[in-house]
């Protein structure tokens, strides 16, 4: 991929477990436009195959996940 | 993608038993699904009026309870047992940033989630229709089979 992915929203999920982080995620992106993209981040391990999930059945894209020390970001593209 | 259809039945009023049919009906309307949860017999106790963060677990006949100290049946039906296994399985809940019932009642109803408490319960229990959270229907097994029948998936819990 060449470059930084363009940012248009922020939504912070540290801390939260489940099913907040994925409701808080259908929320933000529901203000998005078509083709923004939300950044999530996450601290529940189980975030990151729900994320998926959540993208294959409402039709979004998740462009990039990154794994730091404990935490989960996800750039997700707003397609549907 | 046809949109998917849920419908859960929940039928028990206890703190743990709470937080299945509402964890899952959230997730499914963030995933697009229609969903509807019928409240029947003492899961009636989640939608009425100031309960739902009122909701208590028993230590009693659960032996995966967590407690502090390893704590016999007997013990466990002493009086202020079920409050402080309570308090305990709030605390848990809140240092891991799990919702409480009643935001995840708010949520439910925020994004769609059709709220149906079983009339007949509701007579036998003698809890009125005034008793019973904003937003709720009213009715019985049929209401409830109606919108199963054309669901993709059907929970009793």
């Amino acid at each position: 991929m060449s470059g930084e992915i363009k940012v248009d929203q922020i939504l912070d999920c540290k801390g939260m477990s489940c099913p907040l982080p994925i409701l808080k995620t259908k929320k933000a992106v529901e203000a998005l436009s078509k083709d923004q993209v939300l950044k999530v981040e996450t601290t529940d391990p189980g975030s990151k195959n729900d994320m998926a999930s959540w993208a294959k059945r409402t039709g979004n894209e998740i462009l990039k996940v990154d794994e730091g020390s404990g935490t989960f970001t996800f750039y997700i593209k707003k397609t549907a | 993608m046809a949109q998917k259809k849920m419908t859960i039945i929940a039928s028990k009023g206890s703190l743990d038993m709470a937080y299945p049919p509402l964890i899952l009906a959230t997730t499914a309307a963030a995933m697009d699904m229609d969903v509807t949860i019928f409240f029947t017999f003492f899961g009636l106790d989640i939608i009425k009026k100031g309960n739902a963060d009122n909701l208590k677990i028993s230590p009693i006949g659960n032996p995966a309870m967590p407690m502090p100290v390893p704590i016999p049946t007997l013990v466990g039906s002493l009086p202020g047992m079920e409050a402080m296994a309570t308090a305990m399985m709030k605390s848990m809940f809140k240092k891991h940033g799990v919702a409480t019932i009643g935001q995840l009642l708010e949520l439910a109803k925020e994004s769609g989630v059709k709220l149906i408490a079983c009339q007949m319960t509701m007579d036998v229990m003698g809890v009125k229709q005034e008793d019973v959270i904003d937003g709720v229907e009213f009715g019985g097994a049929a209401m409830w089979m109606d919108a199963a029948a054309d669901a993709q998936i059907n929970l009793f819990i």
